[in-house]
Protein backbone atom coordinates (compact mmCIF):
# COMPACT_ATOMS: atom_id res chain seq x y z
CA UNK A 1 0.00 0.00 0.00
CA UNK A 2 2.61 2.77 0.92
CA UNK A 3 4.58 1.50 -2.22
CA UNK A 4 1.58 2.47 -4.29
CA UNK A 5 1.04 5.67 -2.52
CA UNK A 6 4.97 6.85 -2.80
CA UNK A 7 5.15 6.07 -6.42
CA UNK A 8 3.88 8.02 -8.88
CA UNK A 9 0.12 7.80 -9.72
CA UNK A 10 -0.61 5.93 -13.11
CA UNK A 11 -2.59 8.07 -15.47
CA UNK A 12 -6.22 6.81 -15.34
CA UNK A 13 -6.08 6.86 -11.36
CA UNK A 14 -4.86 10.64 -10.98
CA UNK A 15 -7.65 11.36 -13.77
CA UNK A 16 -10.03 9.74 -11.79
CA UNK A 17 -9.03 11.78 -8.85
CA UNK A 18 -9.13 15.04 -10.45
CA UNK A 19 -12.44 14.21 -11.57
CA UNK A 20 -13.84 13.21 -8.28
CA UNK A 21 -12.16 16.21 -6.40
CA UNK A 22 -14.80 18.46 -9.27
CA UNK A 23 -17.89 16.34 -8.21
CA UNK A 24 -17.23 16.28 -4.35
CA UNK A 25 -17.40 20.02 -4.59
CA UNK A 26 -19.95 20.48 -7.21
CA UNK A 27 -21.70 17.87 -4.35
CA UNK A 28 -20.87 20.90 -1.66
CA UNK A 29 -22.55 23.47 -3.77
CA UNK A 30 -19.49 25.03 -5.40
CA UNK A 31 -17.80 24.32 -9.05
CA UNK A 32 -13.69 23.33 -9.30
CA UNK A 33 -12.08 26.80 -10.60
CA UNK A 34 -8.63 27.42 -9.16
CA UNK A 35 -7.71 30.83 -11.29
CA UNK A 36 -10.65 32.91 -9.18
CA UNK A 37 -8.54 32.73 -6.18
CA UNK A 38 -6.33 35.23 -8.19
CA UNK A 39 -8.79 37.84 -8.49
CA UNK A 40 -10.03 37.35 -4.90
CA UNK A 41 -6.44 37.93 -3.40
CA UNK A 42 -6.45 41.20 -5.91
CA UNK A 43 -9.40 42.14 -3.73
CA UNK A 44 -8.78 41.01 -0.51
CA UNK A 45 -5.85 43.74 -1.38
CA UNK A 46 -7.99 46.61 -1.92
CA UNK A 47 -8.48 46.15 -5.62
CA UNK A 48 -12.06 46.85 -5.41
CA UNK A 49 -11.51 50.35 -4.60
CA UNK A 50 -10.38 52.00 -7.64
CA UNK A 51 -11.15 48.92 -10.38
CA UNK A 52 -14.87 47.99 -10.60
CA UNK A 53 -13.82 44.31 -11.78
CA UNK A 54 -12.48 43.72 -8.44
CA UNK A 55 -15.68 45.15 -6.24
CA UNK A 56 -17.11 41.77 -5.00
CA UNK A 57 -17.50 40.30 -1.61
CA UNK A 58 -14.43 38.24 -1.24
CA UNK A 59 -16.20 36.25 1.88
CA UNK A 60 -18.14 34.04 -0.83
CA UNK A 61 -14.80 32.62 -1.97
CA UNK A 62 -13.39 31.80 1.44
CA UNK A 63 -14.21 28.43 0.70
CA UNK A 64 -11.92 28.41 -2.57
CA UNK A 65 -8.94 29.99 -0.48
CA UNK A 66 -9.21 27.14 1.76
CA UNK A 67 -8.97 24.77 -0.67
CA UNK A 68 -5.97 26.76 -2.43
CA UNK A 69 -4.41 26.49 1.18
CA UNK A 70 -4.98 22.68 1.34
CA UNK A 71 -3.40 23.14 -2.13
CA UNK A 72 -0.14 24.06 -0.59
CA UNK A 73 -0.61 21.86 2.72
CA UNK A 74 -0.93 18.92 -0.09
CA UNK A 75 2.35 19.64 -2.18
CA UNK A 76 3.94 19.70 1.75
CA UNK A 77 2.26 16.66 2.54
CA UNK A 78 3.17 14.70 -0.69
CA UNK A 79 7.16 15.90 -0.56
CA UNK A 80 7.10 14.63 3.13
CA UNK A 81 5.76 11.83 3.44
CA UNK A 82 4.61 10.18 0.05
CA UNK A 83 7.49 10.61 -2.04
CA UNK A 84 10.36 7.96 -2.78
CA UNK A 85 12.94 10.81 -4.07
CA UNK A 86 12.78 9.79 -7.51
CA UNK A 87 13.07 12.31 -11.00
CA UNK A 88 9.91 12.58 -12.86
CA UNK A 89 9.91 10.51 -15.52
CA UNK A 90 9.25 11.88 -18.56
CA UNK A 91 9.76 10.63 -21.99
CA UNK A 92 13.65 10.25 -23.25
CA UNK A 93 12.38 12.02 -26.59
CA UNK A 94 11.11 15.46 -23.93
CA UNK A 95 15.03 14.91 -22.60
CA UNK A 96 16.47 14.61 -25.82
CA UNK A 97 14.42 17.49 -27.00
CA UNK A 98 15.32 19.86 -23.82
CA UNK A 99 19.19 19.35 -24.16
CA UNK A 100 18.73 21.22 -27.59
CA UNK A 101 18.37 24.22 -25.35
CA UNK A 102 20.80 23.01 -22.77
CA UNK A 103 18.28 21.70 -20.00
CA UNK A 104 19.81 18.98 -18.16
CA UNK A 105 17.99 15.59 -17.88
CA UNK A 106 16.04 15.52 -14.27
CA UNK A 107 17.42 15.25 -11.54
CA UNK A 108 14.05 16.33 -9.48
CA UNK A 109 10.62 18.00 -10.42
CA UNK A 110 12.03 21.35 -12.08
CA UNK A 111 14.81 22.31 -13.98
CA UNK A 112 17.64 24.45 -11.98
CA UNK A 113 17.99 26.16 -15.28
CA UNK A 114 14.78 27.94 -14.33
CA UNK A 115 14.09 27.34 -10.49
CA UNK A 116 17.43 27.41 -8.89
CA UNK A 117 17.56 30.53 -6.74
CA UNK A 118 20.74 31.59 -9.21
CA UNK A 119 17.83 31.69 -12.13
CA UNK A 120 15.67 33.43 -9.88
CA UNK A 121 18.16 36.61 -9.59
CA UNK A 122 19.47 36.63 -12.87
CA UNK A 123 17.61 39.24 -14.97
CA UNK A 124 16.74 36.59 -17.55
CA UNK A 125 15.58 33.76 -15.21
CA UNK A 126 13.52 36.66 -12.98
CA UNK A 127 12.14 37.69 -16.68
CA UNK A 128 10.96 34.34 -17.33
CA UNK A 129 9.00 33.64 -13.92
CA UNK A 130 7.41 36.96 -13.93
CA UNK A 131 6.17 36.95 -17.59
CA UNK A 132 5.19 34.03 -16.94
CA UNK A 133 3.26 34.91 -13.86
CA UNK A 134 1.82 37.34 -15.57
CA UNK A 135 0.32 35.43 -18.64
CA UNK A 136 -0.78 32.69 -16.66
CA UNK A 137 -2.94 35.37 -14.46
CA UNK A 138 -3.77 37.64 -17.01
CA UNK A 139 -4.75 34.99 -19.57
CA UNK A 140 -6.80 33.07 -17.08
CA UNK A 141 -9.24 35.86 -16.25
CA UNK A 142 -9.19 36.83 -19.83
CA UNK A 143 -10.57 33.59 -20.48
CA UNK A 144 -12.34 33.35 -17.49
CA UNK A 145 -11.24 30.30 -15.93
CA UNK A 146 -7.36 28.71 -16.21
CA UNK A 147 -7.28 24.37 -16.50
CA UNK A 148 -9.62 23.58 -13.76
CA UNK A 149 -12.44 25.84 -15.02
CA UNK A 150 -11.99 25.44 -18.51
CA UNK A 151 -10.38 21.77 -19.22
CA UNK A 152 -12.02 20.04 -16.65
CA UNK A 153 -15.13 21.25 -15.45
CA UNK A 154 -16.16 23.02 -18.61
CA UNK A 155 -15.47 20.18 -21.12
CA UNK A 156 -17.37 18.08 -18.59
CA UNK A 157 -20.16 20.24 -19.45
CA UNK A 158 -19.79 20.05 -23.07
CA UNK A 159 -19.55 24.02 -22.73
CA UNK A 160 -18.20 25.48 -26.74
CA UNK A 161 -16.54 28.84 -24.63
CA UNK A 162 -14.42 26.24 -22.74
CA UNK A 163 -13.38 24.12 -25.92
CA UNK A 164 -12.19 27.36 -27.58
CA UNK A 165 -10.93 28.28 -24.33
CA UNK A 166 -8.71 24.83 -24.60
CA UNK A 167 -7.89 25.18 -27.99
CA UNK A 168 -6.77 28.52 -27.37
CA UNK A 169 -4.35 26.86 -24.00
CA UNK A 170 -2.73 24.74 -26.97
CA UNK A 171 -1.96 27.63 -29.67
CA UNK A 172 -0.33 29.82 -27.06
CA UNK A 173 1.37 26.50 -25.35
CA UNK A 174 2.45 25.25 -29.15
CA UNK A 175 3.60 28.88 -29.95
CA UNK A 176 5.40 28.59 -26.77
CA UNK A 177 7.30 25.76 -26.98
CA UNK A 178 8.35 25.44 -30.35
CA UNK A 179 8.71 29.59 -31.49
CA UNK A 180 9.65 31.25 -28.50
CA UNK A 181 11.90 28.49 -26.72
CA UNK A 182 14.73 28.76 -29.20
CA UNK A 183 14.62 32.24 -29.40
CA UNK A 184 15.06 32.71 -25.42
CA UNK A 185 16.62 29.08 -24.80
CA UNK B 1 -16.50 23.40 11.13
CA UNK B 2 -18.23 23.23 7.81
CA UNK B 3 -15.68 24.97 5.28
CA UNK B 4 -12.83 22.20 6.98
CA UNK B 5 -13.90 20.15 4.24
CA UNK B 6 -12.78 22.23 1.33
CA UNK B 7 -9.19 22.58 3.33
CA UNK B 8 -9.07 18.58 2.88
CA UNK B 9 -10.53 18.61 -0.35
CA UNK B 10 -7.65 21.24 -1.38
CA UNK B 11 -5.05 18.47 0.26
CA UNK B 12 -6.09 15.76 -1.94
CA UNK B 13 -5.77 17.96 -5.04
CA UNK B 14 -2.21 19.07 -3.54
CA UNK B 15 -1.11 15.17 -3.26
CA UNK B 16 -2.33 14.20 -6.62
CA UNK B 17 -0.63 17.27 -8.51
CA UNK B 18 2.45 15.88 -6.97
CA UNK B 19 1.80 11.65 -7.70
CA UNK B 20 0.95 12.55 -11.00
CA UNK B 21 3.76 14.79 -12.03
CA UNK B 22 1.39 17.35 -13.35
CA UNK B 23 3.12 20.11 -10.97
CA UNK B 24 6.15 19.55 -12.84
CA UNK B 25 7.50 21.95 -15.81
CA UNK B 26 8.81 18.95 -17.93
CA UNK B 27 5.21 17.22 -17.76
CA UNK B 28 3.98 20.00 -19.42
CA UNK B 29 6.79 20.59 -22.24
CA UNK B 30 6.66 16.57 -23.04
CA UNK B 31 2.42 17.43 -23.26
CA UNK B 32 3.14 20.52 -25.51
CA UNK B 33 5.46 18.29 -27.50
CA UNK B 34 3.47 15.38 -27.59
CA UNK B 35 6.09 12.95 -26.54
CA UNK B 36 3.86 11.31 -23.90
CA UNK B 37 0.24 10.12 -23.66
CA UNK B 38 0.63 10.84 -19.52
CA UNK B 39 -1.07 14.48 -19.33
CA UNK B 40 -3.72 13.61 -22.31
CA UNK B 41 -4.11 10.46 -20.47
CA UNK B 42 -5.04 12.50 -16.89
CA UNK B 43 -6.83 15.16 -18.32
CA UNK B 44 -8.95 12.67 -21.20
CA UNK B 45 -9.68 10.74 -17.50
CA UNK B 46 -10.87 13.18 -15.83
CA UNK B 47 -12.59 14.89 -18.66
CA UNK B 48 -14.82 11.85 -19.88
CA UNK B 49 -15.59 10.67 -16.07
CA UNK B 50 -16.69 14.22 -16.15
CA UNK B 51 -19.11 14.19 -18.52
CA UNK B 52 -20.69 11.23 -17.66
CA UNK B 53 -20.88 12.36 -14.59
CA UNK B 54 -22.35 15.77 -15.29
CA UNK B 55 -24.50 13.58 -18.09
CA UNK B 56 -26.45 11.95 -15.29
CA UNK B 57 -26.79 14.80 -12.93
CA UNK B 58 -28.62 16.56 -15.35
CA UNK B 59 -30.51 13.98 -15.97
CA UNK B 60 -31.51 12.99 -12.51
CA UNK B 61 -31.19 16.50 -11.35
CA UNK B 62 -29.12 15.25 -8.22
CA UNK B 63 -29.23 17.56 -5.62
CA UNK B 64 -26.21 18.86 -3.38
CA UNK B 65 -25.47 17.96 0.30
CA UNK B 66 -27.82 21.00 1.00
CA UNK B 67 -30.87 19.68 -1.04
CA UNK B 68 -30.70 22.30 -3.95
CA UNK B 69 -30.11 20.91 -7.06
CA UNK B 70 -27.01 21.30 -9.00
CA UNK B 71 -27.21 23.69 -11.62
CA UNK B 72 -24.58 24.04 -14.57
CA UNK B 73 -24.80 28.01 -15.68
CA UNK B 74 -23.56 28.26 -19.54
CA UNK B 75 -20.64 30.62 -20.18
CA UNK B 76 -21.49 33.79 -22.42
CA UNK B 77 -21.11 32.84 -26.26
CA UNK B 78 -17.73 34.83 -27.51
CA UNK B 79 -14.55 33.57 -29.31
CA UNK B 80 -12.29 36.45 -29.00
CA UNK B 81 -12.61 36.23 -25.43
CA UNK B 82 -11.84 32.19 -25.11
CA UNK B 83 -9.16 32.45 -27.86
CA UNK B 84 -7.09 35.71 -26.98
CA UNK B 85 -7.33 34.96 -23.57
CA UNK B 86 -6.57 31.36 -23.60
CA UNK B 87 -3.69 31.80 -26.10
CA UNK B 88 -1.95 33.90 -23.21
CA UNK B 89 -2.46 31.45 -20.74
CA UNK B 90 -0.95 28.99 -22.76
CA UNK B 91 1.95 31.05 -23.88
CA UNK B 92 2.53 31.66 -19.51
CA UNK B 93 1.66 27.56 -18.71
CA UNK B 94 4.17 26.41 -21.80
CA UNK B 95 7.02 29.40 -20.45
CA UNK B 96 6.32 28.87 -16.34
CA UNK B 97 5.69 25.51 -16.74
CA UNK B 98 2.38 25.65 -13.96
CA UNK B 99 -1.17 26.54 -14.36
CA UNK B 100 -2.43 28.37 -10.97
CA UNK B 101 -3.13 25.55 -9.02
CA UNK B 102 0.05 24.00 -9.48
CA UNK B 103 2.04 26.92 -8.58
CA UNK B 104 1.02 26.96 -5.60
CA UNK B 105 1.20 23.08 -5.23
CA UNK B 106 5.19 23.73 -6.31
CA UNK B 107 5.37 26.38 -2.85
CA UNK B 108 4.10 23.77 -0.87
CA UNK B 109 6.59 21.59 -2.24
CA UNK B 110 9.52 23.38 -1.66
CA UNK B 111 10.13 25.00 -5.09
CA UNK B 112 9.73 28.61 -3.80
CA UNK B 113 10.89 30.78 -6.47
CA UNK B 114 6.95 29.02 -7.67
CA UNK B 115 6.17 32.34 -5.28
CA UNK B 116 7.48 34.54 -7.91
CA UNK B 117 5.17 33.30 -10.12
CA UNK B 118 2.34 33.02 -8.29
CA UNK B 119 2.88 37.14 -7.30
CA UNK B 120 3.23 37.72 -10.97
CA UNK B 121 0.27 35.99 -11.58
CA UNK B 122 -1.71 37.74 -9.39
CA UNK B 123 -0.77 41.01 -10.79
CA UNK B 124 -1.58 39.56 -14.41
CA UNK B 125 -5.20 39.64 -12.78
CA UNK B 126 -5.01 42.97 -11.77
CA UNK B 127 -3.85 44.17 -14.82
CA UNK B 128 -6.84 42.33 -16.40
CA UNK B 129 -9.27 44.35 -14.52
CA UNK B 130 -7.51 46.94 -15.30
CA UNK B 131 -7.74 46.90 -18.63
CA UNK B 132 -11.08 44.73 -19.41
CA UNK B 133 -13.28 47.07 -20.54
CA UNK B 134 -10.59 48.52 -23.33
CA UNK B 135 -10.12 44.41 -24.15
CA UNK B 136 -12.44 42.68 -26.56
CA UNK B 137 -14.62 40.31 -25.06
Amino acid sequence: MLEFITQPWSWWFSGLVISSIMFTLLYFGKSFGFSSNLRTICTIAGAGKTVKFFNFNWKTQIWNLLFLSGAIVGGFIAKQFLSNGDAVQISSATIESLSQYGFQAPNSFQPSEIFSWEAVFSIKGFLILALGGIMVGFGARYAGGCTSGHAISGLSDLQIPSLIAVVGFFIGGLAMTFFIFPLIF
Amino acid sequence: MKLLKFLLLGILFGIVMVKSEVFSWYRIQEMFRFQAFHMYGIIGTAVITGIVGVFFIKKYGIRDYSGDQILFFPKDNSIPRYLIGGIIFGLGWALSGACPGPMVVNIGFGYLPFIVVFVFAIIGTYLYGLFKDKLPH
